[in-house]
Formats: C-alpha cells, sequence, structure tokens
C-alpha cells in the first residue's frame, strides 16, 4: 500500500463545505420541516463530506489493495474462481433492466421475464431436474430453499416425524448450518479413508426421522462418490430426499447430472460454475432445481409461460413453500450466467468439466511428490494436500497459504474440509492455461524447497503484500467495528 | 479451435494428460458408473459469438418498457451517480472472492470498514455488519436473533403495518422453525400500541418487529416502545429503507436493539428487483449474536492498521450447524455502491434527497385530492416520500394505474381495488406529476 | 473434589457449590481465548445441558453443565480479560452454581477417568 499518500479512510478526507453531489433544483413546496420534530432526526448522522475527484481516487486506491481473477491465479478450493466475461457485465448493465421496478405490470417486462424462464430451462436441462426457481440470493440460501422444498413436501404428506438431516463429516460448513436454520437437526454420517460417504454408517442412520440427505458430487476432496446409485436406492426407501449441494457442480459439465444420479434437489451457485463474478462476497445467486413432482413447493414468485407465448409471475401460490425473498433474486446475476452459457452453447458447457478436471489433475500430479496427498486421484475439479510430506520443517499450511501471497497467487482453501489437519484445498478453473498452472507448480515447490532450506522465510510470510500478518486475537478481543471506535484507539496513540 | 474463454490447444492438452498417466479427457473420468454419464450431450443451442448473444439480449431488452416510477414498497427510484459504475465495476474489486487472506484484500476489507461505520451513524446502533441478502431476509435474520439472544423465548410479534413481502419472508423463516409469530393489528394505518402491550403482556415474547416509514409510507411515533418492550426483556427491532435515516428518528434513538432495511435506496438501480443490499446493525450487548460478516480494525506484523474479518467463531464455517445463521458471503459489492453513495452524498446530499422526494410527494398528495378523484387514506398521518391514497367509487386501482400505464407511468402499487401506495423521489419531475395529476382528473 | 464432562468442563466442589470451569486440555485446545459467553445470575442451569459458550478466534465451543442448579455468581472478570482462561483455567473459572442434587456428582468423570478421554483426543 501507498501509505504515505493513501493510507486515509473516507472520514479523514471529510472537510465541511464539500460535496460530491448535484441534484435537481425543483421549486416543491417545503413539506418536509412541517413534519413533527420528534419523528425526526435529533442530530445528523455525521456522514463525510468529500468532493468527487477525492472520492473516486480513494476508492481506487483502495482497489489496487485487493487481488481479484483479473489480477492473477486464484485456486481457491470449492469457490471456482474461473474467468468472469466482460461481455455479461456489460449486458448485467443494461439501462432498460436498470429502470424496472419490480412492480411494474408483466406486460411491460416480458423481456426481463423471458430471461428468467429461458435460464430456468437450461438450468433444467444442466442439472437433469424438471424446474428451478432463480430467486435465492446465493448458494446459502439456496441450500435453505432447497431444504425448505424438502421440509413443504413432508409436510403436504402429512409426515411430520422427519426432524432430521444427514450430512457427511465433509460437507461444507453451510450445510449443518443451513439445516440448522431450516429447522432440522443434523445428523453426521463419517466418510471412507478415500473421502466417499460410508454408506454403512449411511444405512445405520436412516429412518423414519430422515427427512433428507445433503450431498456434494465430486465431494470437498474431489472425488467422485461412486456408490451414488446404492447411495440414492437407500435414501429413497427410506423416504426421505437426496440434496445435491452445487458448489462442485464444475467438473460435471458436460459429465453427468445431478438429476440423473438421483438427486432430488440441487442448488447451483451461478458465481461459481456460472461465472459470475464473486464481487468481493457477492452479489451471486443460488437458483434452487426439483425433479418432477416437487415443482408446486418452489417458493413464490414464480415465472411462468402462459399457453400464447407470453410469460407472467405467479405471487400467490398455496402449494409453494412460501417465499424467501421480496422479488425475483439477484436479477443481474442471473443476466449474466445466461449470457455464458448462450456464450458456450452447449458444446462449450460440456468442455468446462473435462478442462478443469485435467487442470486439478496436472497440478496434482506435478505436486504430489513434495506434498502429502492423502488421497491418491485422479481427482475432480479440485483435490486436498495434507500440508508438505515433509513434516520436519515444522511448515504449516497456513505458513504455505500466506508465502503464496508474496509469489503472487492467491492461496487455495485451507483447513477444510475438516477430514485432515493441515489440508490445502486446490481449484484451478478451466480458464487457466497450461503457462499459469505451471508458474504455480514451480511456486509450490519453491515454498517446498524454502521450507527446508530457510523455513524462516515461510513461516514470517507475507513479506511483500500490501498488508502483512494481522493480529487476529487483539481483533476478536477488542473489536474495532467502526471509525468512531477506531479513532479511539488508533488516533488517540 | 477452443473457444475464447478456454486457453487449452489440443497440444496443451496432449501434453497435460501425458503427466497424468492418461491418454484421453475420458480417462480422468473412468470412476463414474457408465450408466450416470450424460449421453448425447446437452439439448442446448449451440455457442453463439458476441455480437449475437448481444442482439440476443438487445431483443429481449426491447420487450421491456421502464415506466416512470411512482411505485416504491420497498424499491425505490432514486438516482445512481455514476461515479458508482465507474468504481464498483473494477475488476479488482468485482472479480475478488470474500477477503479471506487480508494481506491480499485490504481493498475489500476497508470499503466494508468504511459501509459499516456509515451504516452505524445511519442507524444510530454502534455494531453493523457487511451485509445481508436484502430488507426482507434482514429482517428475518433479526427475528432469529431475538430468539437466539433471549433464550429460551419463544414468540415473535410483527406490526401489520410492515411491508408484506417482508412479513411473508419473516413468516417463511418461522414457519420452519416452528417460531410463533403473530401480527400486531393498526388502527388508522399506525402499529395499535394498546394491541401491542396486550400481547406482550401474555408474555414469552422474544421480539416485536415494527417499521418505519411503514408499508403506507407513514412515520410511526414509538415514544414509550422500547420501554415497554424491554420492560419483557424482549428485543425491539425497526425496520427502516436507509435513505430515510438520513433524516428520520434513527433506530438507535428510538431505543431499538436491532435495525434492519433494505439499503436499494441508496442509488441502487431498480434493476426488476436485484441485487439490493440489506443492512443489519445492533447494540454492543448483541454483538456476538449478529449473523453475517463483521470486518475489523487491528495491526499487522509491521505495526500497520489493517482490516480483518473477526468474530468469525459465530459463522457457518467453524460452528456449523450451531451458527447463528447459515448466511456466508452475500451482498458484497452491493456495500461498496452503498459506501460509495454515501461518501458522495454525505449528510447534505441525503437531507437533500429526502427533502426533494418529501416535497415532490407532498405536492403530489395535494394535486390528487384536488382532482376530487382520491383522498389520501390516512389524512392525520405524517409521511416522508411515500403515501396511501383510496380512490373514490366508482374508480378503481385497476382502472386508475391501467389509464396512467398508457401514459408511461407507473403509478404506484395497488394495496386492492381501493387503496394504492404512491412514492416519489428526487428523480420526480413537474412535468411528471402534471401527467399524472391530468391522467387522474381525466377519469 | 473435581469432577469432569466428557466435553471438557470441570466442577470443582466446594460444600454446596460447585465452580464451573474448563480444563487445561480446553484451553489449550482453543488456544486464545477471546470471549466467554455467560448465563445470568439466578439462571438456572441443567446437567448435561448447554450454559455459555468459549471462543477464541479460530474456534468456538458450547458450554455444558456437569450439575443441576442456580447460577449465583458468574466471573467477571473474564467479561474483560477472557485470555485469564489461558492462563490457569482452573483458577479462573466460570460460573459458580448451588447444587440442586448432589448425586449429579455420581455420574461424572474422576480426574483419571477424565485423563483418559483426554489422551484418547489425543490421536
Amino acid at each position: 500500500m501507498n501509505r504515505n499518500l493513501y493510507d486515509k479512510l473516507i472520514f479523514d478526507h471529510s472537510h465541511p463545505g464539500r460535496k460530491g453531489y448535484d441534484l435537481p433544483r425543483y421549486d416543491w413546496p417545503e413539506a418536509m420541516s412541517k413534519l413533527p420534530s420528534e419523528l425526526m432526526r435529533s442530530e445528523a448522522p455525521q456522514l463525510p463530506e468529500v468532493d468527487e475527484p477525492t472520492v473516486v481516487r480513494h476508492y481506487t486506491n483502495q482497489s489496487t489493495n485487493n487481488f481479484g481473477v483479473d489480477t492473477g491465479f486464484y485456486p481457491l478450493g470449492s469457490c471456482t474462481m474461473k474467468y468472469n466475461p466482460k461481455l455479461n457485465d456489460k449486458l448485467a448493465a443494461n439501462d432498460t433492466i436498470a429502470r424496472l421496478h419490480p412492480r411494474q405490470p408483466e406486460d411491460t417486462v416480458q423481456g426481463a421475464l423471458e430471461i428468467y424462464w429461458n435460464l430456468q430451462r437450461v438450468l433444467s436441462e444442466i442439472g437433469g431436474m424438471a424446474e428451478f426457481t432463480l430467486n435465492p440470493f446465493a448458494g446459502a440460501h439456496g441450500e435453505l430453499t432447497g431444504l425448505l422444498v424438502i421440509k413443504a413436501y413432508h409436510e403436504s404428506r402429512a409426515d411430520f416425524a422427519r426432524t432430521k438431516v444427514i450430512v457427511p463429516d465433509s460437507a461444507h460448513g453451510t450445510n449443518p448450518a443451513s439445516a440448522h436454520v431450516a429447522g432440522y437437526e443434523v445428523v453426521e454420517v463419517k466418510s471412507l479413508p478415500d473421502g466417499t460417504v460410508d454408506v454403512d454408517d449411511l444405512c445405520s442412520k436412516l429412518g423414519p426421522d430422515i427427512a433428507a440427505v445433503m450431498m456434494t458430487n465430486p465431494n470437498t476432496v474431489g472425488m467422485f462418490e461412486k456408490n451414488i446409485p446404492v447411495i440414492s436406492k437407500l435414501v429413497h426407501e427410506a423416504g426421505a430426499l437426496l440434496y445435491y449441494d452445487g458448489a462442485n457442480l464444475n467438473p460435471m459439465l458436460g459429465i453427468a447430472r445431478p438429476g440423473d444420479m438421483g438427486f432430488d434437489v440441487m442448488h447451483i451457485n451461478l458465481h461459481k460454475t456460472f461465472s459470475t463474478p464473486h464481487g468481493g462476497g457477492g452479489p451471486g445467486a443460488g437458483p434452487v432445481g426439483v425433479r418432477a413432482g416437487l415443482e408446486q413447493f418452489l417458493p413464490n414468485p414464480k415465472v411462468y409461460k402462459k399457453e400464447d407465448g407470453t410469460f407472467g409471475v405467479n405471487d400467490f401460490s398455496d402449494s409453494a413453500l412460501g417465499r424467501i425473498s421480496s422479488w425475483l433474486g439477484n436479477y443481474t446475476v442471473l443476466i449474466r450466467a445466461l449470457a455464458y452459457i448462450m456464450t458456450l452453447g452447449a458444446e462449450g458447457i460440456a468442455e468446462v468439466g473435462p478442462l478443469a478436471t485435467l487442470n486439478a489433475n496436472y497440478i496434482m500430479n506435478a505436486l504430489k511428490d513434495k506434498y502429502l496427498l492423502p488421497i491418491p486421484g485422479p481427482c475432480k475439479h479440485e483435490f486436498v494436500f495434507d500440508g508438505l510430506i515433509d513434516k520436519s520443517t515444522g511448515i504449516t499450511t497456513l505458513n504455505i497459504a500466506k508465502r503464496l501471497l508474496d509469489l503472487g497467487f492467491h492461496a487455495p482453501t485451507i483447513y477444510f474440509p475438516l477430514l485432515f489437519h493441515e489440508s490445502l484445498m486446490i481449484e484451478p478453473t478451466e480458464t487457466e492455461s497450461r503457462e499459469t498452472l505451471d508458474t504455480f507448480i514451480d511456486a509450490m515447490r519453491t515454498i517446498a524447497r524454502e521450507a527446508a532450506e530457510n523455513p524462516e522465510i515461510v513461516k514470517n510470510a507475507p513479506h511483500n503484500t500490501p498488508a502483512r500478518h494481522p493480529d487476529d486475537t487483539e481483533a476478536a478481543l477488542h473489536p474495532v467495528v467502526t471509525y468512531s471506535q477506531y479513532l479511539e484507539k488508533f488516533k488517540s496513540e | 479451435m477452443p473457444h475464447r474463454y478456454f486457453p487449452h490447444t489440443p497440444d496443451d492438452i496432449a501434453l497435460m494428460l501425458k503427466s497424468c498417466g492418461a491418454s484421453e479427457l475420458d480417462d480422468l473420468f473412468c470412476d463414474i458408473p457408465a450408466e450416470l454419464r450424460l449421453k448425447g450431450g446437452y439439448r442446448l443451442p449451440g455457442a453463439m459469438s458476441e455480437p449475437e448473444v448481444k442482439a440476443e439480449f438487445d431483443k429481449a431488452f426491447s420487450k421491456c418498457t421502464p415506466l416512470a416510477c411512482f411505485a416504491g414498497a420497498g424499491a425505490y427510484n432514486h438516482y445512481t451517480p455514476e461515479v458508482i459504475p465507474a468504481l464498483t465495476s473494477r475488476s479488482e474489486f468485482l472479480t475478488a472472492y470474500t477477503p479471506y487472506q487480508p494481506e491480499i484484500s485490504q481493498g475489500t476489507l476497508q470499503y466494508i470498514f468504511e459501509y459499516q461505520s456509515m451504516i452505524s451513524r445511519l442507524t444510530g446502533l454502534n455494531v453493523t455488519n457487511a451485509s445481508m441478502y436484502d430488507g426482507a431476509t434482514a429482517t428475518a435474520e433479526a427475528m432469529i436473533m431475538a430468539l437466539n439472544a433471549t433464550r429460551k423465548k419463544r414468540r415473535i410479534l410483527i406490526s401489520s403495518t410492515v411491508n408484506p413481502e417482508v412479513a411473508a419472508v419473516v413468516n417463511t423463516y418461522a414457519h420452519y422453525q416452528n417460531i410463533p409469530v403473530e401480527v400486531i393489528p393498526q388502527k388508522d394505518g399506525v402499529t395499535d400500541r394498546a394491541e401491542l402491550e396486550m400481547m406482550l403482556g401474555a408474555g414469552d415474547v422474544a421480539g416485536v418487529i415494527v417499521s418505519s416509514p411503514n408499508y403506507y409510507g407513514i412515520l410511526e411515533d414509538y415514544t414509550g416502545f422500547a420501554e415497554k418492550i424491554h420492560e419483557k426483556k424482549a428485543l425491539f427491532i425497526i425496520n427502516s429503507p436507509a435513505i430515510a435515516l438520513g433524516v428520520i428518528k434513527s433506530q438507535g434513538e428510538w431505543g431499538a436493539d436491532i435495525a434492519v432495511g433494505d439499503a436499494q435506496s441508496l442509488g441502487m438501480p431498480l434493476n426488476y428487483g436485484g441485487p439490493y443490499l440489506g443492512y443489519m446493525s445492533c447494540t454492543n450487548a448483541l454483538m456476538r449474536k449478529l449473523p453475517g460478516r463483521i470486518v475489523g480494525a487491528t495491526t499487522d506484523a509491521d505495526g500497520q492498521r489493517v482490516f480483518v474479518l473477526t468474530l468469525q467463531a459465530r459463522e457457518q464455517h467453524i460452528r456449523r450447524e450451531k451458527a447463528t445463521s447459515n448466511i456466508c458471503s452475500n451482498q458484497g459489492l452491493m456495500t461498496l455502491h452503498a459506501a460509495i453513495y454515501m461518501s458522495l452524498m454525505g449528510t447534505k446530499g441525503l437531507e437533500e434527497v429526502n427533502r426533494l422526494s418529501c416535497n415532490a410527494a407532498h405536492y403530489l398528495a395535494e394535486k390528487l385530492e384536488e382532482t376530487g378523484k382520491v383522498r389520501l387514506s390516512h389524512p392525520a398521518q405524517p409521511y416522508l416520500n411515500e403515501f396511501k391514497v383510496t380512490v373514490k367509487d366508482p374508480l378503481t386501482t385497476t382502472v386508475l394505474l391501467e389509464a396512467l400505464k398508457n401514459e408511461g407511468i407507473l403509478g404506484g402499487v395497488a394495496v386492492d381495488e381501493n387503496e394504492m401506495i404512491v412514492s416519489c423521489t428526487e428523480l420526480t419531475t413537474p412535468q411528471l406529476i402534471d401527467k399524472y395529476v391530468t391522467t387522474v382528473k381525466s377519469l | 473434589m473435581t469432577y469432569f464432562l466428557p466435553s471438557h468442563e470441570y466442577a470443582r466442589i466446594e460444600d454446596n457449590l460447585a465452580y464451573i470451569g474448563i480444563s487445561k486440555f480446553a484451553a489449550e485446545q482453543l488456544g486464545n481465548v477471546v470471549y466467554v459467553d455467560m448465563p445470568e445470575v439466578d439462571d438456572e442451569v441443567v446437567a448435561g445441558e448447554e450454559f455459555g459458550a468459549i471462543e477464541s478466534v479460530k474456534a468456538a465451543s458450547d458450554l455444558f453443565s456437569p450439575v443441576s442448579g442456580t447460577v449465583v455468581e458468574i466471573n467477571e472478570e473474564l467479561l474483560d480479560n477472557p485470555k485469564l482462561v489461558n492462563e490457569d483455567p482452573e483458577k479462573h473459572w466460570i460460573i459458580k452454581v448451588e447444587m440442586r442434587d448432589p448425586s449429579e456428582l455420581e455420574k461424572l468423570l474422576s480426574p483419571e477417568a477424565y485423563a483418559k478421554v483426554c489422551e484418547a483426543e489425543k490421536h
């Protein structure tokens, strides 16, 4: 960071009398000052007063302290950090869409509904599902919505005994959390040494109290759950439904469809598999698909096609699980995903899975002589190392991750899955070239060498990033979460 | 030839396969049972070039007609300064993940910190999280937070004057967790205070949810509410659109424990319903019950001030099924939008936006009453930029809104055949109001 | 006399009072404690049920009560200085409970039995 010139918060730029806005000047009769004063603020909110050029420079400089997919390689496991096409951003910024109020009458928004409906159709084809809702705002929100579909289904059959959801111990943290928010108890099922679900353990836990089994396939160690046909049979015989966590859908593109594997309900992270930008943590989208027979439970509002070929919005379906959003989700994210699918087409989509898988296997094979591979391949889109093979150096996964930052890469996902002590989860995606992968492999080998020869440089990493290792303990002990607290802590010293 | 999004030439693929000990791409999928494999490819159209994709979308966009917007009811037509898209589209912001690696994510972390600080100043509550999906889900999360914070209490009370879409989302979340949600009746468009006291009196209340301005645009008077609610050890939750907080009494000033609402009104384009932004603030005492990400300031190994995600022990990736919420990353980039908007507008800008919106709304309301076709539904109640009207017989809201639509105007949001909610912003022009009023007069 | 739960809480008994905290082993596993969530005085706790939570930077766990009874005091020092738990978890108890049913102690682990639980968890 260029700390001398730009290490300021926006509040530090504030000077009374400056402004960064310009508004129309209409001579309306004054009404606001006649409102009862006891309903109005007693003092102004103290927002910064800054001119436009200063605001632009401030945030532009902040952006240079960031690292995005456009900056460099981002092998963050289970996050599918692929290239975000610029065409899609352009379409999402369309001025007509920007001006559509969500309560505009149907006949004035036919094109917007057509886009939504088309994306429902193509996701249904790719997922092997009968129908989709695109309303959920994110992956975790999709999980919650999918579980509520399952709950509404059981309720519709007056089966209230199913109070539990089974989740593998390798699952993403959101799975058990979503099950909890959906009002379910969580039962954990064990993984076998090869990372796949222990079918015997699953069997012993299935019963009339189980509403659903949540799985991701391939799972979080990058292994395909090859027993899925058996699992699907067992789950359905027990009267439960099978839920597909779509976080790892990318390698399945062109290879297999969750619907054909026996899954009843699934969500898709459009910001992973379908290339919409992550935005530093959203907005994403977590559409939920269901097999035939469950469509009626999808949430309101629903978009449908009428017999005359026009589109409508159904706000009041009684069979729906209810409402999980005010409107039709993060709409412009949907535009981006549809544009991506149209650009790749049937043949391009089918190449995504194989190329993503090739990239992951290429890295895995090039590094497995230095890094501990607890589950031998071939992997799918991602794989997990359990730290370095040579444990005598004392170098941890955290150290390796931080040293990668020095070498120009984003770190992999670390300490997840929970199956291993030193998990280092790598997912390269299909949009990375062989040369990029080779550079990353070189960096990882360099770190392995440094760990043996010069461990201090790894332990104290990062050295040349905009910020260095932060004191997390102090942050949690004495939280400073607003500028006012910040002033007390940092400016008084 | 590979697709332009894929760097792999046939030579690359051959070479890489060889190093993996495979001869073709299919070898990497040998563990997948044959009966599960996709056969015959996807039944989807073929690849399209960039100009073709654009043309297809242009066709769809041309089938939409943006109307001059007098609708609110949760989404408002405020102006988006051009600075905002210029900055939020910077790919260092746009293509980054959640800031898990603080050393290379100071940009994201700092704008979230600034956002938290500015929202806290608006809400008057000290702790703000790094965003929720929208105002409706934020309200549902506030309900769950109230249950967690008050431990053994079960009941939630929600005012009938809260936006029905928000209430519907709250009810969905509640239904599946067996949380009893009871509706507080209204009197002349505002929460019935006597009824609330009775419902509180029955005991076991964890939280009370109200809004201001409420669904009808009315500024409700919550004097004494906090005392009554806290007497029963319940939490007080107020939902307000963010922009109004520039001038109206804040949640903190009313003595609320949790502030929630939609921040779309901070100049976010309508975008047919999203992405918007939910905000959520709470008192210091509730900080560790707050769902979502929180950014804090600390120092790094060189003693420099840096920002980090903090209080993560509350979150799903650590607590799994015991987390306060399943929310993780959600509307990150929209917090940047909100932070830039608030930086540009400042205290005075927000006040001016509200003044223009409020004055336009009152002018329109007066002119509409003069037509003799409609009357204010709650003439005694104060409102900011949004108000409810009752159309007079034999006119219906359907007929009125249809006539306005034919003039290119979205006249408001119908509550039923007799009542509708009308909203103005700083973008409401005198010409538009003339057109609106003339159209109504002609019916 | 001190008793333990397999979830790593201890109850040190003095007359009819139980001083409840977390074991040394648990404190080491958690790392730097940053927050202890405690009940209020006069709250009831139930043997085997949650009464609060303890957080470090990277972990959090619920606290379970070894005994049933009424909270008569909470260790307010921990509100300002939760790190004390790391320094000496046995000295810095979390809550003090007046026991309702001392016979519940029979179901708890002795220090020797608890040591075996820790040994097993190390592997």
